[in-house]
């Protein structure tokens, strides 16, 4: 179709010229026209959505606020480390990498809480039904969203990753210790990816439960607080379980410290990569065949 | 074209949308009237294909708007003018959605300016007014330059230019060939807009009928008569079915013989007439009585039932 609409109340068109619009504008009505129209490539729903991600003030802000977190904790808890009274999580961390990295249990929760938003707060404007029928294919929209998120977290999180580690190491004030860099750098990128897979489990969520406040309290109590209750069980059950959830898991991926209670590295990516793809994959479900 | 074939739309014992079947013809604007509550927006979110009939289609130009490569090109729509994030710029809002059917960011401007929004349109649409927010629901159904254009309520929260303007532009759609389906809950809103009007209560179609067949309906039964020699009038006017009541002293009303048959015998008789007035009935009345029986909640009086 290649009219363009010329429609201004001001000038409204004559009979004639009406009548003649309808005659050459022939694409009108023919149900044709629709099989017709070229499906919109995939990448101007991942730029709607960037777009969408990117203009809103609060999205950047708490995206640069979770990476200053990170950076900002990190360099407390390394400075303080092996000073005459640590206290706090710097008490409980020895490896100067884990300890470079203590604000990620901050920063993993705004993540998880900016996933959530993200989508439920559409979910309360309303917009969500706007991007759903001007898209058609919901799983485009579903889609969209996770590389948008994933994408942004991923960006400014290995940003912040990394210069916590390098910035932690430098203000290190504990006795010396060495890393090898391929492990670091295993933690760095464990690390982003575990802040990735957090923003998209907040996104699943909001998808599932369509509502932010529903949303942020499941990710709270399931994710971050939820395994702290499940140490109050006996053992015998948490040894068996525990390591299966996303948090724990996920501190396998954080670290270059083997630690018996946790999974293995690749143990670990692939049983946090199923929680994520199979949030995901319900929201995507739940989400196709309901009503919006 | 919209083509609603009896779509049904059950919310567990509730009969939302009840075999609904209608046709939204190009080239007019056709009003979708009811009560609160009748159906008319799950009718609307069906044919966006947001909700799923429990039976029955909804096609936009022949198929489910779910299947347009580029919804957005075939159905403009605006079905929540509150539908925006408060803090993103009615700019970015349009470009974010003109990008999803890959139109260009020209067309952003475009529609801002036909709208009357071109000089606000990088402020936050959380500080519009409601009027404002309604014209920024409608450039976004306008974006996609597209054969149809379906709006639910536009008219809410308009000033009376406002609602003017919008007349004018949907009026001017029409014009252009394009398919234009408004619905409201106001006939006041919808006689001067409308061509055609599509009427449901609880669900099921009440009436779908063109305006002039609808004013037809609004000619009452009664005419109201004054003449010089009224009373010979009366005496030659009676007759079986025929109800005549008087009212002032100059004044009668009739019921049972057209104003047409009245002046035929008064004219027949030599009687003058000084006024021969058929009653009429406000749209708004006929829309009413129409949709009665329908309406969930009855206020006090018939003034509370119009509010």
């Amino acid at each position: 179709m290649t009219t363009t609409l010329t429609t201004n109340p001001s000038s409204p068109t004559t009979p004639n010229e009406s009548s003649e619009s309808i005659m050459t504008t022939t694409t009108l009505t023919a149900p044709a026209a629709a099989t017709r129209t070229p499906k919109v490539p995939t990448i101007g729903v991942i730029k709607a959505e960037w777009l969408k991600f990117w203009s809103v003030r609060s999205t950047a802000v708490t995206l640069l606020a979770a990476g200053f977190a990170t950076v900002a904790f990190g360099m407390i808890f390394s400075a303080v480390a092996e000073s005459d009274e640590p206290a706090g999580p710097a008490a409980l961390l020895s490896d100067p990498v884990d300890l470079a990295l203590g604000g990620i249990g901050l920063s993993e929760m705004i993540i998880g809480v900016l996933g959530v938003m993200f989508v439920a707060g559409e979910y309360s404007t309303g917009l969500i039904r706007t991007a759903f029928a001007a898209v058609g294919k919901r799983g485009r929209v579903i889609r969209a969203k996770a590389a948008v998120l994933s994408a942004s977290i991923f960006g400014v999180g290995l940003a912040a990753v990394t210069a916590s580690v390098v910035l932690g190491q430098a203000v290190y004030a504990g006795s010396e210790a060495t890393s090898a860099v391929t492990d670091v750098l295993d933690v760095i990128f464990g690390t982003t990816l575990y802040l990735v897979g957090i923003g998209l489990i907040g996104a699943a969520l909001g998808f599932i439960l369509r509502s932010t406040a529903g949303g942020i309290g499941t990710l709270v109590g399931g994710v971050f607080i939820g395994p702290n209750l499940l140490n109050l069980l006996p053992d015998s059950f948490t040894d068996v379980f525990m390591k299966y959830l996303p948090s724990e898991a996920g501190a396998a991926m954080m670290t270059q410290v083997s630690n018996p209670d946790l999974l293995s590295r690749g143990a670990a990516y692939a049983v946090f990569t199923a929680w994520v793809v199979g949030l995901l994959g319900v929201a995507g479900w739940l989400v196709k065949r309901r009503d919006a | 074209m919209i083509e609603v074939t009896n779509l049904t739309k059950q919310y567990g014992e509730t009969l939302a949308v009840d075999n609904l079947t209608f046709t939204v013809r190009p080239g007019i604007v056709t009003g979708f009237l009811g009560p609160n509550g009748s159906g008319k927006s799950t009718t609307m979110r069906m044919i966006l294909g947001l909700d799923s009939p429990t039976s029955g289609t909804a096609t936009v130009n022949g198929l489910p708007l779910g299947e347009h490569g580029r919804p957005l090109t075939s159905l403009g729509f605006l079905l929540d003018a509150g539908a925006v994030h408060p803090t993103r710029s009615a700019h970015d809002h349009l470009r974010a959605l003109a990008l999803t059917n890959g139109l260009p960011t020209s067309r952003v401007d475009e529609v801002l300016d036909i709208v009357g929004l071109g000089e606000v349109g990088k402020r936050r649409s959380g500080g519009f007014s409601l009027g404002m927010g309604q014209r920024l629901g409608i450039a976004a159904a306008l974006l996609g330059n597209p054969d149809v254009i379906m709006l639910d309520e536009p008219v809410n929260g308009l000033d009376p230019e406002g609602i003017l303007w919008i007349r004018h532009l949907l009026q001017n759609l029409a014009d252009e060939g394009r398919t234009v389906f408004v619905s409201s809950h106001l006939m006041s809103e919808m006689e001067l807009m409308a061509e055609h009007f599509v009427i449901i209560g609880q669900g099921r179609l009440i009436k779908d009928i063109s305006a002039d067949e609808l004013r037809a309906m609004a000619v009452g039964e009664k005419t109201q008569v004054r003449a010089d020699q009224l009373d010979d009038l009366v005496g030659l006017m009676r007759g079986d079915g025929i109800e005549i009541v008087s009212g002032d002293r100059e004044t009668v009303s009739v019921r049972g013989l057209t104003s047409g048959e009245i002046g035929r015998i008064a004219q027949t008789n030599n009687i003058a007439l000084t006024s021969l007035i058929p009653e009429q009935r406000s749209l708004e009345d006929v829309f009413m009585s129409l949709t009665h029986d329908t309406v969930q909640y009855h206020g006090g009086s018939r003034m509370e039932a119009a509010a």
